[in-house]
């Protein structure tokens, strides 16, 4: 599942399509109008439908619409990552990325990367069919 | 307002062990301002319950009510039946809440508290928090420039500032302003640096008597004539 501002990581998707880029067509991309949008609570519920992994993609450090909005998500995500490292879920699930309209590969980039730390991690315990869970 | 802080995930965890059906009672005042205990942080820690529980495989179940506040009967009256259908009900609100819930429901049903009460204070900047009151009882803040000595002063000084502060700072901790010259700026720009002359005696602080009770001038007992009574006869 990934979160993504529509000033740059949505158009960057966009471009990646018109790029004709091949990248993993497992995510869903949820577009917001800012990345400072998302809520520890759209994150946690994504994981809670058993969503795999979770990304949120922001525009540049600096360079946000709304002048901060991608520094707070910055802060919900590192907010959410403690919450799910309480639960028992590992947070490497979830991660923050910034990037510009003009980047198409790095957003086809970002799906790969995502995908492949995920596939190390295999699928959400919270999943059905999901791997059993070891209690610490 | 009062300010909260949430308790440690496991703690929570812990205390709800012995129970399978538990409600996630939020409180929609001082606790939601401050991000601790509202309806978006009762959501938050429901679903943050509802995977651990999965995980575990311990078959409980985690619900949410919100209310408007805890520290009133009539808005926990609203939901009192429904409570009852819980095996333990997790407060989210200040210990005010908790307790004042559990007495509503009078020992009906087991009252958890899922927040660290901390303090009376206010908004310093978006999810920060500042404390500025002691609620001693008997404000002095007219004779200090709006800068309460009892709060800023780390040893609630009468008469400050003490020998221990450097630069604007506190002995008690170096990164802590100093209250008494929070005072000492704040009277010199309000041109009223003689308040500082006058010696304060010591504190009264008994004014408030623990644990206290205020009864409104207008609701004061009154004695209940007998006219009526006779007029009957």
């Amino acid at each position: 599942m990934s979160f993504c501002c529509q000033f740059c990581a949505y158009s960057a998707a966009d471009l990646a399509g018109s790029l004709r880029l091949q990248y993993p067509p497992n995510v869903r991309i949820v577009r917001l109008l800012c990345s400072g949008k998302v809520d520890a609570l759209h994150i946690l519920n994504a994981f809670k439908e058993g969503w795999d992994g979770v990304f949120v993609a922001g525009c540049l450090e600096g360079e946000c619409h709304f002048l901060t909005g991608n520094l707070h998500a910055k802060q919900w995500v590192n907010y959410s990552k403690k919450l799910l490292k309480d639960i028992g879920l590992e947070p490497e699930r979830l991660e923050m990325f910034n990037m510009s309209a003009a980047m198409g590969t790095k957003f086809a980039d970002t799906v790969r990367e995502m995908t492949e730390r995920i596939k190390k991690l295999g699928p959400s315990p919270l999943r059905k069919g999901g791997k059993t869970v070891v209690k610490k | 307002m009062i300010i909260a802080k949430l308790k440690p995930f496991d703690e929570i965890k812990e205390m709800l062990e012995d129970y399978r059906k538990i409600l996630v009672l939020g409180c929609g005042s001082c606790v939601a301002v401050c991000m601790a205990g509202g309806e978006k942080e009762a959501g938050l820690l429901t679903t943050q319950l509802q995977m651990a529980f999965e995980l575990d495989k311990s078959g409980k179940t985690v619900e949410t009510i919100t209310i408007l506040r805890q520290c009133d009967r009539e808005y926990i009256e609203e939901v009192k039946e429904k409570l009852g259908q819980y095996d333990a009900i997790l407060s989210i609100a200040c210990g005010v809440g908790v307790q004042f819930t559990a007495e509503v429901l009078d020992g009906t049903k087991i009252l958890l508290p899922g927040l660290n009460t901390t303090f009376l204070g206010a908004t310093a900047e978006p999810g920060t928090w500042v404390e500025r009151c002691l609620a001693c009882g008997d404000c002095v803040l007219d004779e200090t420039g709006g800068v309460c000595p009892v709060t800023m002063c780390s040893k609630s000084l009468m008469n400050g500032p003490c020998g221990g502060h450097e630069e604007g700072k506190c002995e008690v901790e170096r990164t802590r302003d100093c209250g008494w010259v929070l005072i000492y700026e704040r009277l010199k720009k309000l041109n009223k640096l003689d308040l500082l002359k006058t010696f304060k005696g010591p504190k009264n602080y008994g004014a408030v008597k623990r644990p206290d009770k205020i009864i409104h001038e207008a609701y004061q007992p009154v004695a209940v004539e007998k006219e009526e009574a006779k007029d009957k006869k």
